[in-house]
Formats: structure tokens, C-alpha cells, sequence
């Protein structure tokens, strides 16, 4: 945990500083085929009840069996929260009455999780990271969807996802703004991904966050906390947190105190409503479910799945600054998505040349990740193949484009010629960069010879040696070596 | 004369399998002596077309040389195992006119074996009670009486409706469960045999659960035999009850007749109670000297957690309860009683659905597990537990290969009689049975002598884990010694 209060971090009141402490519970829906103790389908979208087996409705007599593929994937996300497995863990029941809880408790594991401590480093900005601890993280039974607005005087049930697994990650108290949480869920939803536990869909609800806020003095005692309940995107986390913090800011300020409460975020509103004080809090008699023997395997179960575990987001970005010699930074940005990690690998290995790694991923976050995104795709899903970024790379390492030829080459990748090998684009259209210097030489002289006072100024201030490279790009169509027109220029001018 | 309706459970299966007899007109018979003995209540749903099929197709499995382990046997089915297509009640109004769309493991494993389905038989509500007298349906009266009076005796419970159907030979056997007594009490209150086997031993799979812990199917029968040959039936493992366990289910029958010369039989001092009527005490003695004389060696042995078991069962037993009570909500299906919201919903369903001993026993379970008496009560009562299992472990690591108990510390008493101020002088029925649930053993009753207004008594073996084999030879040795006792003249006909 952070003792320090780092003073960028903190929030400015009317009577001084203030620090806001985070800690989070998120509940990832287990990718698996079936749900947690029953048979039946976990797919999104079905008609409601559709994906329900006796066991999901509770009927008389029923027992839950668990699925092994929901215990694999929850020891494979703690190995890659660097975590404790917990070769036994116990299922407990959670007591309360709702109408979409069926069985009239959710099965959850309160004392014996079955995964323990463990650590996530996430990168804050490109000069920051931060270590946030992980307390814990359990299997449990999703709840399914009570629908008010179907009938004017009655609620209807959706026991579809009702029993699906979700783990429960929770957190540290070890986030200090809004941006740290934010990244913190960017860097978690990461890593499920990679590992493929989780899909990380936050708009379905595969990813779901429980965020708890207080605020304190710079480096005081703890204040009291107010619980966030189910935020459904990164966007909405940052915006929860800060009016959160700010509520509790003004209360403090004012000589209230904060009542420990559950709380939801109006993103309409953008404020936070009092869902249930700590007085209103259910009693949730958990105990040992008898139906289920404590979940017990051996190290070697463990070992096994580690073994098989995928490449992690902070061993890919090591071996990207290693072999790639990338900016800690650049490596950063192209692992946070693995399939843009992959399309990395690939266009720099494309073919038989190593081409500059630094290049490529220059484009691949720069003006390939634009399209993407202007389009709501990752980088991976546009049709740009890694081969065609590759291409482009090897046409301005070897001189023959500019750079400024190679972003119009893109575009005629991105619009007219979308399968077209860039090489062959080049040539076809005649983009070739100008390297001959007689060529270049008479366009530099013509310039020299027409602004005569622009070379006075350029010989007083070598500065101005851009302008007359922009002069000469603009004669020759952009086709001319910048590098070659540079040099030729600081010759002629004698600079 | 003889009827068909006497014959012993194995005698029936025979005739059958000779042809002497067809699986529908034992079927018929059996019909038609329930019919006669609505009087007794046992059945809170009679299904003689279902039986009348089942017993034809038996008839033509037997006709092919097809014929199931208990092909053409008419079996009662306790009414707290759902059967496909066949209303299942728990005996409780929150369940009234509920038709699951499945078939308990169990039951279905009766009828693989070509078992003959006559009913659904009454028990106390959710297999909380020791008299039946706590069914919805109404109670159940025994067939037995007092000798020289017509008081209405119960049957004993939760089972009772197994145990009277079984003992005024309405079926030739039933299923029964025990969470703490409630096949072995009943069982020795109507002259029958009842064993609770193992916890693990039967799936729990489509039996509406009471204490998942502590619940375990098991038969009712006339003989010792008769038992062994159903339990056989419904053991085995069931991937679908995790807590079931995967070992072979051993031929029962063919330990039924085995000798016990040199087994070691266990007397635990702590079952002495003060108070304990002369009779009981006699009856154990006699048991003692029957298994003597049988070849068994007697030694004294002590269960030191003994007195603790019975409170300790009421802590645990409710709080397993009042959660699996829980899904009885009035949501999805059963008895709904509306209300002005959700909570008034719930709270008028669950008022009107379950009567007052359920109701009692959801309250001590979800106080029990509230945040600050958790300790004190629950993990104290599973400390409990623990001390009770290590008792019985020292006393069979010492060489015992099973100990002897009485079944009940009375025999039958009078419907209406217990219970009405003081539920735990009902609850002290339980007193000799409790401790084998709570350590997951087998347990057997067996008939083993009258009362002095002649009533049936039974005794009770205990034994090892997965032993119900050494249960079955040393309570056919006290089944064979036992004077034979004769069910008064059908009076409830």
C-alpha cells in the first residue's frame, strides 16, 4: 500500500488536501461453456430462460455440481494475479431472499477462497507504475434478472444467468485517483483477456466493478467508506470515483461525517445515490454449503496450468523492450491488447527481413490504431494486414517513400487498393521518393534563386532551414528525399 | 390363508419369478389393501394406474426372462422423493399439487430394477417430526395398538407413513429417509426393519432436502432381509450428488444369514440414561445375550460426546434447514399466496405453506447463523460433530465392529400425546439415532420385542462406514431370536 500522499494525486478542498482511497471488487463472468454448478449454457443473448436447468431454477431436490472448467479458469487467473493458490477452498452460502436468487442463496466462498494474495503492476501514465495488491478472489453464482418493466403491475424473472460463474477479484485499498482505478481495471481486464478467463466485456456484463471510496487526509487515518455498486465501464469507474470523492469532500468540509452505505453512480446525473445504509445491510448467515465437499486439488493440477498458461501482458512487454529494444512506454500500449501484440510480431516478422521494430510499432499504435479506432475496431480486426504495415516499414527504411508519402499510401491501403501489396502501390503510381540529387539540386536552386531574403534570414538563423525543405517537398510533389534535400540544402546555403 | 399381501418381500419375488403369482395381481392386491386402510392415512397419494402399467410391463420383462433384481415388487415411495409426473408434497401445503418433471435417483434406481410404484407415502412436513404428526395431509395412525385399547398410536416419523404402510402390509417395502432418526424410530415403532445407510451411500439427487449434512435414503422392509434387498437397489454412486460416493454397492442379501461368531459388538455406557424405562433396559440386555449366544464377543465401550449429540443435531439440522427451505418462496412454482410486494409475497406464501414445527425450525436455523451467534451456536455445533465422528472412530479403531443401542427410549406413544407444550420432549425421541447421522454411519433398527402393553421395541446397530454388511448379519441374528411378534387383526380394514 502507498504510505506517501503523492501530492499530484491529491484533491484540493476549501480547507486543504485531501486524499481519496480506492479499493475495488470486480466480478468477471468466467468464460466456460456451462455455469458453475449446472449444465446449462452460459450464452449471452438467448430468449429469457432459454439457458435454465433444474438445477438454475432450484426446483426441490436439486444439487449443485461443480464445473471443472469454471475451478480451472479461476486457478489460471490467480497464476496470473501472481497470486496464492489455495489447493482447498470451501463454498458457503449466501443467504437472501430475491426473486431472481432462486435458490434463496447465492453460492459463493467467503473464509476459504480459492485463490489468495496476490499483485498487479499497472501502468499510470508512461512514466508511472503502480503495484496494486490483490486481496483475494472467489468463485461465485451470478444472480439472474428481475424485469420490472414488462408488465404494468407485475415483475417478471430471467433466470438465464442465473448461476453462471463469476470470480470476484478484489482488491487493495491501494488506488489513490481515479486514473489509477481506471487503469488498474484496464490492466486486470488485460490480463483475463490474455488468459482467456474472462472476456472483458463490460457493455454484456462480463465485467462489472463494485468500487469502495473514502477519503482522508494526506497520510491520516483511513476514512469511512462508501461502496459503489456495479459500474459497467472504465469511463464510468473515473467519473463514480471523482463525484464520489467529492461528495465525501464536501461532507467532511462541512463537519458531517460519511455513513457507511451502499451507494449506485448516475451517469445521467453524474452523482451517486444511497442504495442501503450499513444499519439496512443484510444479515447474510454465509455458512459451509453442505451440498459441496471443499474444493480440493494438488500442486500439480496447479503446475500443470501454469504450464499451459499464454504469455502474460508483463512478460510480452519485458521481451518487447528486450529483443525489440522498444521504449518501456511503446511495448506498454501494444501489449494492453494482445491480439495488437500479435499483429506487432507479426508485421515485424513478416518475411525474411528484421525491419526496425521501433518503426513499425510507430505505426501500428500511430496511424494504423487511428483508422481503428475511427472505425470501433481494435487495430488486429481492420483489414490491414501486418504484412502491408511491414511493407510500408521496408519502403521507408529503404528510402524508397518519405514518410509523408507513406501515410498517403495508407490511405489508398485503407480506401481504394485494400488487398494491394504497398510495394507494388508504390510502384504502379509512380510514389517513389526523388533520391537523384540532380534532380533535387534544381528544384533547390530554383527556391534559393526566388527568395533571396529568405536565405539572408536562414543564413542568420539555420532554424528557418525547415521552411525551405517544405519549399522543395512542395515543388517535387513530395517525392524528393527529405534527408537528401536536407543536406543539399544546408550545402547550397552554407549552413 | 395366507395373502399375497403377507409374503415377505423376497417370498413375493420369488413367486413372482416362479409365475406363481403376476406383478399385477400382486399389484392388485396391494391395491386393494391400501384402499382398505385409508384409515391409517398413510398414502397421501395413491397411484394404482401407474402401478397397474409398471406391473404389466414387469409381466412382460419377467415373461421374456427380462426380469429386474425386484421386478413386479410393489414398493410405497415416502412422498419427500420426486417422481416424474407424480405430485411430491414433502407433506407440506407450500408443495401442494407440485408434479416434478423428474425422477429422484433413487426411485429410479427401484424402477431399473423393475420395482412396481403403488404411492406417494405420508411423513411429518419436510421430515421434521418424530410422530408424523406434523404431515399437512394429517397424521398418520399406526396399525399397531395397545393391547385392550383403540387409542390412536402414531407410527413414529418423519417415515411414518412409510413405516405403517410397510407393517400393515400395504407395500412390501418402502423408501424412508433420516436426517436423525426418521427411518430407524419409525421403523422400531411398528415392528419393521429400517436402515440409514452411510451418508453417501444413496444419492440425495430429487429428495427434497431437509439437512443436506445429515440427510440419507434408505428402506423399509418386514425382515432384515427384505431391507438388505432394497438398499441394494438404491445404493450407488450418482455424479450428480457430489457428496455421494463412488464405491461398489456389495451383494446385501448374501450378508443376511452370515455368522458373527467372533465379531466384537460395542455397549456404550452413555446410552444408559437415567430414567430409561425398565423395558428398554431389559431389551437391551436380551439383544446383548442373543448376539452372545450367536458368538459375538460383548465389550464395554464409552461414546463420550454422546449426551452432546441431540442439542448439537438441533443446531445443525435447522440451519442446513432454514436455508434449504429457502427456494419455497412462492416465485416459481408451488403455493403462491399474493401479496402488496415482494416481502409481503414471501412472507404471507411462506406463513401459509409451512406449518408450525417447520416454521420453528427455520427460525432456530437462521438464528443460529446470524452474524454474532454463528460461533456460539453453529461452529460450536460442528465442533460437536467432530467429537462425536472421533468417538465412534477410537471405539472401531479399538476392534468393534458394531455397537448396540436401543432404537428408541420408548416404544409407540398416542397421537396428540407429545410434543404440545414442549417440542423437545418430541425431539428426545431422537435421542439413540442422532449421533449416527451427525457421524455419517450406518444404522439399523430392528424388531426385537414388545412393550408391556405390547407394542413393538427395535434395537439399533451401528456400524463402521460402508459396513452395512456386518448390520445386516447381526441384526437378522436378533431378527431370528426375537419372539415373533403378530400385528393385531386388521382393524383399520
Amino acid at each position: 500500500m502507498n504510505t506517501h500522499a503523492n501530492p499530484s494525486k491529491l484533491i484540493k478542498g476549501a480547507t486543504g488536501d485531501w486524499e481519496v482511497v480506492i479499493g475495488m471488487e470486480i466480478h468477471a463472468q468466467v468464460t466456460s461453456r456451462s455455469k458453475l454448478f449446472s449444465g446449462a449454457s452460459t450464452t449471452f443473448g438467448e430468449e429469457p430462460n432459454a439457458n435454465v436447468s433444474l438445477v438454475d431454477a432450484a426446483m426441490p431436490g436439486m444439487l449443485p455440481v461443480i464445473n471443472e472448467e469454471c475451478v480451472a479458469q479461476a486457478v489460471r487467473t490467480g497464476l496470473g494475479l501472481e497470486a496464492k493458490i489455495n489447493l482447498r477452498s470451501v463454498f458457503d452460502r449466501k443467504n437472501y431472499f430475491y426473486p431472481d436468487l432462486p435458490q434463496g442463496y447465492q453460492i459463493s466462498q467467503y473464509k476459504s477462497p480459492i485463490v489468495g494474495e496476490g499483485v498487479v503492476l499497472v501502468d499510470v501514465s508512461p512514466t508511472e507504475q503502480i503495484e496494486v495488491g490483490i486481496e483475494r478472489l472467489h468463485l461465485e453464482q451470478d444472480a439472474g434478472k428481475s424485469l420490472h418493466d414488462q408488465s404494468a403491475t407485475d415483475s417478471f424473472v430471467d433466470l438465464n444467468r442465473s448461476g453462471v460463474a463469476l470470480m470476484e477479484i478484489v482488491s487493495k485499498p491501494d488506488m489513490r485517483s481515479s486514473d489509477e482505478a481506471r487503469a488498474y481495471v484496464s490492466k486486470l481486464r488485460t490480463i483475463l483477456r490474455y488468459i482467456g478467463s474472462c472476456d472483458g466485456n463490460m457493455e454484456q456484463g462480463s465485467l462489472r466493478a463494485d468500487v469502495n471510496v473514502s477519503v482522508r487526509r494526506p497520510g491520516g487515518p483511513l476514512g469511512t467508506r462508501c461502496e459503489i455498486k456495479n459500474v459497467n465501464s472504465i469511463r464510468f469507474i473515473g467519473q463514480a470515483i471523482e463525484v464520489e470523492a467529492r461528495r465525501q469532500i464536501a461532507i467532511l468540509e462541512d463537519g458531517g461525517k460519511i455513513d457507511q452505505e451502499t451507494r449506485l453512480f448516475d451517469p445521467g446525473r453524474g452523482e451517486t445515490r444511497s442504495m442501503r445504509s450499513k444499519e439496512e445491510a443484510h444479515d447474510y448467515r454465509y455458512f459451509p454449503d453442505p451440498d459441496l465437499l471443499p474444493l480440493e486439488f494438488d500442486q500439480g493440477y496447479v503446475d500443470r496450468l501454469a504450464a499451459e498458461l499464454p504469455e502474460l501482458p508483463d512478460a510480452k512487454k519485458a521481451r518487447f523492450i528486450k529483443d525489440y529494444g522498444l521504449p518501456p512506454y511503446d511495448a506498454g500500449v501494444l501489449v494492453a491488447d494482445k491480439e495488437t501484440a500479435d499483429y506487432f510480431e507479426a508485421a515485424v516478422q513478416h518475411g525474411d527481413a528484421r525491419r526496425d521494430a521501433k518503426l513499425v510499432a510507430n505505426w501500428i499504435t500511430g496511424d494504423v490504431a487511428a483508422f481503428a479506432n475511427s472505425i470501433g475496431l481494435s487495430v488486429a480486426q481492420t483489414h490491414i494486414k501486418p504484412a502491408q504495415v511491414a511493407g510500408i516499414v521496408d519502403l521507408i527504411s529503404d528510402g524508397t517513400i518519405s514518410g509523408k508519402i507513406a501515410k498517403d499510401l495508407l490511405a489508398i491501403i485503407v480506401g481504394e487498393e485494400k488487398d494491394g501489396d504497398p510495394r507494388a502501390i508504390v510502384e504502379a503510381r509512380g510514389m517513389k521518393q526523388v533520391t537523384d540529387a540532380g534532380a533535387i539540386a534544381g528544384a533547390v536552386d530554383a527556391i534559393i534563386a526566388a527568395n533571396p531574403d529568405k536565405v539572408a534570414q536562414a543564413q542568420a538563423k539555420p532554424s528557418m532551414l525547415g521552411w525551405f525543405v517544405g519549399q522543395v517537398m512542395k515543388e517535387t510533389g513530395g517525392k524528393a528525399n527529405p534527408q537528401a534535400v536536407n543536406e543539399l540544402l544546408k550545402a547550397k546555403l552554407g549552413i | 390363508m395366507t395373502e399375497l399381501t403377507d409374503l415377505s418381500l423376497a417370498d413375493a419375488r420369488r413367486a413372482l419369478l416362479n409365475k406363481e403369482v403376476s406383478a399385477v395381481d400382486l399389484a392388485k392386491a396391494q391395491i386393494a389393501a391400501i384402499e382398505q386402510a385409508r384409515a391409517l392415512n398413510a398414502f397421501i397419494k395413491e397411484t394404482p394406474e401407474v402401478a397397474l402399467a409398471m406391473a404389466a410391463d414387469s409381466d412382460a420383462r419377467i415373461a421374456r426372462g427380462e426380469a429386474g433384481p425386484l421386478e413386479g415388487v410393489p414398493l410405497g415411495i415416502k412422498d419427500l422423493y420426486c417422481t416424474a409426473g407424480v405430485q411430491t408434497t414433502a407433506a407440506s401445503h407450500i408443495l401442494e399439487g407440485f408434479t416434478p418433471a423428474y425422477e429422484s435417483t433413487v426411485s429410479a434406481n427401484l424402477w431399473r430394477d423393475g420395482a412396481v410404484m403403488l404411492g406417494k407415502l405420508n411423513l411429518d412436513e419436510f421430515a421434521m417430526g418424530s410422530s408424523n404428526e406434523t404431515s399437512y395431509f394429517g397424521p398418520v395412525i399406526s396399525p399397531w395398538r395397545r393391547v385392550g385399547s383403540d387409542a390412536a398410536l402414531v407410527p413414529g416419523g418423519s417415515s411414518g407413513g412409510s413405516a405403517a404402510a410397510v407393517a400393515a402390509r400395504l407395500c412390501f417395502g418402502a423408501t424412508a429417509t433420516d436426517t436423525g432418526g426418521s427411518i430407524r424410530q419409525p421403523a422400531a415403532f411398528t415392528g419393521t426393519v429400517g436402515i440409514k445407510p452411510t451418508y453417501g451411500r444413496c444419492s440425495r439427487w430429487g429428495i427434497v432436502a431437509f439437512a443436506s449434512s445429515l440427510d440419507q435414503a434408505g428402506p423399509i422392509a418386514r425382515t432384515v432381509r427384505d431391507a438388505a434387498i432394497l438398499l441394494r437397489s438404491m445404493a450407488g454412486h450418482d455424479p450428480k450428488d457430489t457428496t455421494s460416493v463412488d464405491l461398489p454397492v456389495p451383494d446385501y442379501e448374501a450378508a443376511v444369514g452370515r455368522s458373527i461368531k467372533g465379531m466384537k459388538i460395542g455397549i456404550p455406557k452413555e446410552y444408559r440414561l437415567d430414567g430409561m424405562p425398565a423395558e428398554i433396559e431389559s431389551l437391551w440386555s436380551q439383544g446383548v445375550e442373543w448376539l452372545k449366544a450367536a458368538g459375538a464377543t460383548i465389550v464395554d465401550i464409552s461414546l463420550p460426546h454422546t449426551r452432546y449429540a441431540l442439542p448439537a443435531y438441533y443446531i445443525v439440522a435447522p440451519a442446513e434447514a432454514s436455508s434449504n427451505l429457502a427456494r419455497y418462496d412462492g416465485v416459481r412454482f408451488g403455493l403462491r399466496v399474493p401479496g402488496k410486494d415482494i416481502a409481503d409475497m414471501y412472507e404471507s406464501t411462506r406463513a401459509a405453506g409451512f406449518g408450525k414445527e417447520v416454521r420453528r425450525r427455520i427460525l432456530i436455523g437462521t438464528y443460529v447463523l446470524s452474524a454474532g451467534y454463528y460461533d456460539a451456536y453453529y461452529v460450536r455445533a460442528q465442533k460437536i460433530r467432530t467429537l462425536i465422528k472421533g468417538d465412534f472412530e477410537s471405539a472401531f479403531a479399538a476392534g468393534v465392529d458394531a455397537i448396540l443401542t436401543p432404537a428408541t427410549p420408548s416404544a409407540a406413544f398416542g397421537v396428540g400425546e407429545k410434543g404440545s407444550a414442549d417440542p423437545v420432549e418430541m425431539y428426545l425421541n431422537d435421542i439413540f439415532t442422532v449421533t449416527v447421522n451427525m457421524a455419517g454411519l450406518p444404522g439399523i433398527a430392528v424388531p426385537a420385542g414388545t412393550s408391556s402393553e405390547g407394542l413393538p421395541l427395535g434395537l439399533q446397530l451401528i456400524g463402521r462406514a460402508f459396513d452395512e454388511e456386518t448390520l445386516f448379519a447381526a441384526a437378522e441374528v436378533i431378527e431370528q431370536s426375537a419372539p415373533k411378534v403378530s400385528l393385531p387383526a386388521r382393524w383399520w380394514a
